[in-house]
């Protein structure tokens, strides 16, 4: 039974329904109650993307559906959206009440499907996962209810294109440019990239090429991983995952190697182009040394983060080896699942080879906060905290720096600033030391 | 027959209580006929768009009171949104005299899969002993949410037995979503736990003090209230729950807008004594000087009322006329809840703008009080004479985006998120004002003025962002009747 939370940092199944919104021109339908997608929308703000936020159809359960079933009212409401709505691809998607009444959504969008609608259906209550699970639930429908129908090549592999899986659009604040980093690096090493989300992706069409690419890259310590599993079981592409989001200098590097490798790709090409990023990345903190090492004023010299683990470890690599920054207790706070817990922990441990970094699988980050103000004084130095909005009196009230880089986010507008890469690196420590010197008046 | 029963631990919600509608097209005055006739009745959708639900009004009524922590009883999905209130109680405390606000302590329980077969009643009751130990406040709400409604949870059962066990109130608030098409069904539930729970008879009384019922506006009132020798008490947010406790030592119950405070000013006054104002909130001329005169009768202070309204005509008066000239003719279009969206149509009328229409989200045919004086559409009507394109419509996008395309008002004046982007996307200088208190009194006309004319006259990131606007709407759609997918007889057809 898991414990109460305070202080969410993660929303519910339905909330996946911002992964039908990162899909250029698809528009999610909810047969749910009223108010789940504006507790989704006012979760992530900003977040209404092309049809989503109050765009959205949705059947808004009265006390008569949950006594009769909705399954009428969703036929009239998907037959109108295609009436009032222009779009390529719509997820209908369900809530905790139909799922509870029992209505059968799964038949009345088959109905449409049929019809030769390109439409999928998800079963989303609330109740059910996470919004991280429900990212993969999600993809895996639309892989399998849509894409399988559609594809132009079921069997052939084009050498060279990849599907990236590496991020949770919306619920990663910086899904966008991350996205846009992962691009430009991979092709910088000679590959062609499937985005799928965001205005950089091709939408449905480069959803139908899927089954084409000749491998996959997953880049995190556990979600998507059965987006990768499913796609090598249904049209047999191997996949390369890389844990962690990789961030500066060393991880990128790591990364983009590891993927040479596993791909084969030619490596004077792929070793030019690490070279020429490496020169200016680290042209960028060789002259930044001085500053970190001398500024008498005070810089952080710990950091918690609190973040889903993607972030927790590629972000506590990032600062401890490239910024000096040292990681003290850090919570995961995305309810990541048992079954990947040893995982994470083993990357975690692999930060440095001198010294533990302790983690915390901590969706309740209430809890987190206290472990924090209770570990206050125990680390020399300056603060910094990198976490969400709720974080920001928790610095205050102690002291430390406060980066906001997690949701909810009220204090910080994200638009398409991106921390993973190279690129990436730069503008964390940009973001971390520009705070700080803003505290001097 | 009285709409308050604080014995029972529900309240009704607006539907079944006052007959309220979401539903309907027509003209200002039509509306006010067929409620005056009881022949009020509600037209359904074949197409709809995410709406609001009545957790997030319920929670708005609790979570800002300063020593309360509130628990969302169902998925965490429920209080997803709920942070927004942190942010808000955190920038406006200043406003409100609250100088270090301190986080808002907002749970949820969580509940999963195996909660849904088996039960969420234990998980509840470890939640709110977990919460009282963590936050110890002084009182502790429960939202209900959809799935806790649906499987049937004892909230009630539970918090009576968890409320002996702490020794402090255990307010269960029942706001699933499914039951009201009307969010603010959600204050109500609100209200009526606060009511239940921590309002306490008068021991005495304390002629100066004033409830008024609002968000958390700037603190007009706080200032207008020492020249007329009283003293303002705002329920519910930035209130103690001590400060609750005793607004019934109050001489009167005002509010800011009767779709908020409709039930907590009847209830004040049908449990607990506190006479409600029965004149429309302060906004416009006409309005402005009855509610303030009522004003004055309720707490013997008519003289004082008298010079009040002279400094204030006389300090104002010149710049509304400045303000008509300049906006006489300009036409508008209002999209809002129901007394405000009223408010702001008398707003425009006082200011010489002609509105077009609005989409208000839902119409009360009655408030709680049960009286015709509060009837705010009809005061409007009375007032400034009818409002064509009068359209009830719960927040739904599709039908505003309509509606704007074919009337291209000079100004688009919202009340709620998300509606100021369609006008925008037309090139339609679209204005949103979230401190409720800003139009009201003779000031508030000015203040209000002076930003319309502002918006109209700075159009230019308006029109630009037209020329690039990405609209997900059909051709199609755009060119039927706004209001085919309302009604059954209205299908729209010939797609």
């Amino acid at each position: 039974m898991p414990g109460l939370i305070e202080q969410q940092r993660f929303m519910c199944a339905i909330g996946g329904m911002q992964t039908v919104v990162a899909i250029p021109r698809a528009v999610p339908i909810l047969h749910s109650g009223p108010g789940c997608g504006v507790m989704v929308t006012g979760f992530f703000d900003r977040a209404k993307g092309y049809a989503g936020g109050n765009t959205a159809p949705c059947s808004n359960f009265t006390e008569r559906e949950v006594v009769f079933g909705g399954e009428e009212k969703l036929e009239n409401l998907i037959r109108n959206t295609y009436k009032v709505l222009d779009t390529d691809l719509q997820v209908v998607l369900t809530g905790c009440t139909s799922a509870i009444v029992g209505d059968d959504a799964a038949q009345v969008t088959k109905k449409f499907a049929e019809e030769g609608k390109p439409i999928v259906f998800v079963d989303t209550p609330g109740f059910k996962c996470s919004n991280f699970e429900a990212h993969d639930l999600i993809v895996n429908a639309v892989i399998d209810q849509y894409v399988d129908l559609y594809a132009y090549n079921h069997t052939e592999k084009e050498p060279g294109l990849v599907n990236l899986f590496a991020t949770i659009p919306y619920q990663d604040p910086f899904w966008k440019g991350n996205l846009e980093e992962f691009r430009r690096i991979l092709e910088g090493i000679g590959l062609r990239v499937n985005l799928l989300f965001g205005p950089h992706s091709k939408g449905v069409e480069e959803w139908k090429t899927i089954p084409q690419a000749s491998f996959n890259i997953l880049v995190s310590p556990w979600y998507g991983l059965s987006i990768a599993e499913h796609l090598r079981e249904k049209y047999g592409t191997p996949f390369y995952a890389f844990p962690y989001l990789p961030i500066g200098g060393n991880e990128t590097t790591r990364f983009l190697r590891g993927v040479a490798e596993f791909a084969h790709l030619p490596e004077e090409r792929v070793e030019r182009f690490i070279a020429q990023e490496e020169k200016v990345f680290y042209e960028e903190l060789d002259s930044l040394a001085t500053f970190l090492l001398e500024f008498r004023y005070g810089l952080p010299g710990f950091v918690h983060i609190l973040h889903d683990a993607s972030y927790v470890i590629g972000v506590s690599k990032f600062l401890l080896h490239e910024t000096g920054i040292v990681p003290k207790e850090q919570f995961v706070t995305d309810n990541v699942p048992e079954e990947h817990h040893e995982k994470i922990r083993a990357e975690m441990a692999k930060i440095s080879d001198k010294k533990t970094i302790p983690v915390f699988f901590q969706p309740d980050a209430g809890a987190a906060q206290q472990q924090i103000r209770e570990a206050a004084g125990e680390s020399a130095g300056r603060g910094l905290i990198i976490g969400g909005g709720w974080d920001k009196m928790l610095a205050r009230d102690l002291k430390y720096d406060f980066i906001s880089a997690s949701l909810p986010s009220p204090y910080r507008l994200v638009l398409t600033t991106g921390y993973a890469g190279y690129k990436g690196g730069l503008r964390l420590i940009e973001d971390i030391y520009g705070k700080v010197l803003d505290t001097y008046n | 027959m009285s709409t308050v029963n604080l014995k029972a631990a529900e309240v009704q919600v607006r539907e079944n209580r006052l007959g309220s509608i979401t539903g309907f097209k027509g003209t200002a005055s039509e509306l006010v006929e067929c409620a005056k006739c009881g022949e009020l009745t509600d037209s359904e959708r074949s197409f709809s768009q995410c709406l609001g639900c009545s957790t997030s009004n319920a929670t708005c009524a609790v979570a800002l009171i300063q020593d309360s922590a509130v628990i969302s009883h169902g998925p965490v999905g429920c209080a997803g949104r709920l942070h927004d209130y942190g942010f808000t109680y955190r920038v406006n405390g200043k406003h409100r005299g609250v100088a270090d606000p301190q986080q808002r302590r907002i749970f949820s329980t969580n509940m999963d899969e195996h909660d849904t077969v088996y039960g969420g009643n234990e998980k509840l009751a470890a939640t709110i002993r977990e919460v009282y130990e963590r936050v110890k406040p002084n009182v502790i709400f429960i939202v209900t949410t959809c799935a806790s409604g649906i499987i049937g949870d004892d909230v009630q059962g539970i918090a009576e037995e968890v409320e002996q066990e702490i020794g402090i109130p255990v307010s269960p608030i029942f706001c699933e979503g499914f039951r009201s098409k009307i969010w603010t069904s959600g204050f109500d539930a609100g209200y009526h736990g606060v009511a239940r729970k921590l309002i306490k008879p008068a021991a005495k009384k304390q002629p100066d003090l004033v409830n008024i019922v609002n968000f958390w506006g700037t603190d007009v009132f706080g200032e207008w209230f020492k020249r007329l020798g009283l003293r303002a008490n705002y329920l519910t947010p930035y209130a103690t729950v001590a400060q609750i406790e005793t607004s019934s030592e109050a001489v009167a119950t005002v509010q800011i807008c009767s779709t908020l405070g409709s039930y907590l000013a009847a209830a004040l006054e049908q449990e607990f004594g506190v006479p409600e104002i029965s004149v429309s909130p302060p906004y416009g001329i006409e309005q402005t000087e009855k509610w303030f005169r009522e004003l004055g009768k309720m707490t013997d202070r008519r003289d004082e009322v008298e010079t009040f309204l002279r400094e204030e005509r006389e300090k104002w008066l010149p710049e509304i006329e400045r303000l008509r000239e300049a906006l006489g003719g300009k036409t508008a279009y209002v999209t809002a809840g129901a007394s405000h969206g009223h408010a702001l149509l008398g707003l425009l009328r006082e200011l010489g703008l002609r509105p077009l229409g609005a989409a208000i989200f839902h119409h009360d045919p009655v408030y709680d009080k049960g009286v015709d004086s509060l009837d705010s559409l009809n005061n409007l009507v009375e007032t400034y004479g009818d409002v064509p394109g009068y359209n009830v419509c719960n927040k739904q996008e599709f039908e505003l985006v309509n509606i704007l395309n074919r009337t291209k008002p000079d100004i688009l004046l919202a009340r709620h998120g998300g509606m100021t982007l369609w006008g925008a996307k037309f090139g339609i200088p679209s204005l949103l004002i979230g401190d409720e208190h800003y139009g009201m009194g003779y000031e508030g006309i000015v203040k209000y003025g002076r930003r319309i004319a502002d918006a109209i006259e700075n159009d230019e990131f308006v029109k630009n962002l037209a020329k690039h606007a990405v609209i997900p709407y059909s051709k199609w759609w755009l060119e039927q009747d706004p209001y085919a997918f309302l009604g059954a007889d209205a299908e729209a057809e010939g797609f």
